[in-house]
């Protein structure tokens, strides 16, 4: 079993913002998490990956439960569960590579990574990363002279410089345009199918999710509501999740991501 | 019901009262508190003094004490004449070897104060940062020690020094650092509490420690302040380090305590002179630096 999620819960004050939630997943695969705002997805993440602690439950990964990790081990695991955020969280004054190289944090000395002695070979491999998601040209230059599509594809390199197992992006297209949200979903798709790395993904669109998930969860109040293939998203299902009523129109929730033909995403690097 | 014309004058009118009540019952407090410190410090006192004829008279006190800070100054203006100009310069500034050895010594304590000062409050200002804290005891901690650190004056650091140290330059460096520590440490954990968490969150996720997140979540997003505000304390430094021989620890100060209890004037305008001119000149090339600094930052 590749990752179990049992009964895991996060409480804030009165506010229960992930709620029992439970499921597993047995191989690689690529798992969207939609549901409306306040559903409680990026709390989830946030569990996942330790940035926030839980009240309840357990993560197991491969039969480890990571909720119990602490200190040096449970900064072993962040850096095999990467973390893709909605506004890049980079550090916008320095540079591409840098950013890239911050990815290795977790795996080098103290010394080194203080005074950022990176090796050649690092270096290299961050700028094949790089070259990969196609900005290689763009590695000396400052993190906040991009533009925000480009920013992303730096953060997805600086979480494929951890060499995860699981890539846990929070709504990473969610301030970009369709052609760069295109191009990130793409690349984060391909490195699902190439490198057989877990993607879980909370997206805001249903289309986004049908168009590139395997497995949608869908929650509500913190709970799973929906947890099934994409073709299952029906419109009333969408509206279990989404909460809506007969007024509900899936266009709400839908982004001109598909505006963009199937063959423009050649234009663009894959 | 609408709120109508009638209804919304009544209120104005009630807001408006209630402002200006305000604002006299704060400007009668203001008064009473300058009036009840002033009587304390003696500023209302009337003193005695002897007329040029050998009367006495009763004026008040800072009518009275006036003219003898223009007596004062008078007796520091050393005589320059026209033709005599060079002679009557060299006389003014007669001790200009010792005083420049002292100068240089100076601006040095001021200069390795700041850096352990740097040093100190760069290191303190991390876990003195409510957002960066790695637990509320150790920002606490650390709160506490900045505080005692730049609250105790700088003389009295000296003082305690000189009594650890001896009479010399070392004493001066650590009583300026260690006041220097504590108010940079504030500053600069008030630069660290207004960042943007987003690059500290990225860094934490991807494993980093504390460290790394201090390093390269939170230093790359404070440094221009951190020069500022560091040149800024150079300045300060150098200003205190002319006084802080005053107790024995290096300096400048010493030779402006013998020249005050020997009363001899001229040297004392030649010393303030000097320190002018070197607090002058600092503080140009700080501010041209400081400019250059926060100008790299916009366009970069
Ligand atoms: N640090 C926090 N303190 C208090 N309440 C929080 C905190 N983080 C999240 N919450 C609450 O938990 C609930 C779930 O929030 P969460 O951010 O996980 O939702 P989301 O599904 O990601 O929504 P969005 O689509 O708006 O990002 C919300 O009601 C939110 O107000
Ligand atoms: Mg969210």
């Amino acid at each position: 079993m590749l990752l179990e999620v049992r009964n895991v819960s996060r409480v804030f004050g009165a506010k229960t913002a992930v709620d029992r939630m439970s499921f597993t997943l047995d191989k690689p695969g690529f798992l969207g998490i939609i549901g409306r705002s306040g559903a409680g997805k990026s709390t989830f993440l946030r569990l996942v990956n330790r940035l926030t602690g839980a009240s309840g439950g357990e993560i197991r990964f491969r039969g480890k439960n990571v909720l119990a990790l602490r200190g040096a081990e449970m900064r072993a695991w962040q850096s095999q569960c990467a973390m893709i955020f909605q506004q890049f969280n980079l550090v916008p004054r320095m540079d591409v590579a840098s950013n890239v190289l911050h990815g290795l944090l977790n795996r080098r000395s103290t010394l080194a990574t203080m005074f950022s002695l990176w090796s050649d070979a690092d270096i290299h491999r961050a700028l094949e990363i790089l070259d990969r998601l196609g900005i290689a040209e763009q590695a000396a230059k400052r993190a906040e002279a991009l533009s925000g599509g480009q920013q992303q594809r730096v953060a997805i390199a600086r979480a494929l410089m951890q060499d995860p197992a699981i890539i846990l992006a929070d709504e990473p297209i969610a301030s970009l345009d369709p052609m760069n949200a295109q191009i990130v979903m793409d690349s984060l798709r391909r490195i699902h199918d190439e490198d057989g790395r877990t993607v879980i993904a909370n997206l805001h669109t249903l289309d986004t999710a049908r168009r590139y998930c395997d497995r949608v969860i869908g929650m509500r109040d913190g709970r799973i509501v929906f947890d099934g293939r994409p073709d299952q998203l029906s419109a009333a299902v969408a509206r279990e999740i989404y909460g809506a009523n007969e007024h509900f129109s899936e266009a709400a929730t839908s982004t001109s991501i598909d505006v963009l033909e199937p063959g423009d995403a050649e234009l663009l690097p894959a | 019901m609408a709120y109508s014309i009638d209804e919304f004058h009544t209120d104005y009118t009630r807001h408006r009262a209630r402002q200006l009540a305000t604002f006299w019952t704060v400007a009668v407090l203001l008064l009473a508190l300058t009036w009840a410190t002033g009587q304390l410090a003696g500023f209302f006192r009337v003193t005695q003094l002897t007329l040029a004829d050998g009367s006495r008279a009763e004026a008040w006190v800072l009518a009275a004490g006036l003219p003898r800070l223009g007596e004062y100054i008078e007796k520091t203006i050393p005589v320059l004449r026209v033709e005599s100009i060079g002679a009557d310069f060299a006389e003014w500034f007669w001790r200009w070897k010792t005083w420049a050895r002292l100068l240089l010594e100076t601006v040095l304590i001021g200069f390795l104060a700041t850096f352990f000062g740097v040093t100190g409050g760069l290191l303190l200002s991390f876990t003195a940062a409510r957002n960066l804290a790695p637990a509320r005891w150790i920002f606490w901690a650390t709160r506490r020690t900045l505080e005692i650190a730049r609250t105790v004056p700088e003389l009295v650091w000296a003082l305690i020094f000189v009594f650890c140290f001896g009479v010399g330059p070392l004493a001066g460096v650590l009583a300026i650092a260690m006041h220097s520590t504590g108010a940079l440490g504030k500053l600069y954990s008030e630069a660290n509490e207004n960042i943007d968490m987003r690059p500290v969150e990225g860094v934490k996720a991807a494993g980093g420690s504390w460290a790394d997140q201090m390093r390269w979540g939170v230093l790359p997003q404070v440094i221009p302040n951190v020069i500022s505000y560091t040149l800024l304390r150079f300045e300060i430094n150098v200003r205190s380090s002319s006084i802080i021989g005053y107790v024995g620890a290096g300096g400048l100060g010493q030779e402006l305590r013998t020249a005050i209890s020997l009363q001899e004037y001229t040297n004392l305008s030649a010393l303030f002179l000097i320190i002018f001119a070197t607090v002058m000149v600092i503080d140009w090339a700080s501010e041209k630096l400081r400019h250059r600094i926060i100008g790299l930052g916009k366009t970069a």
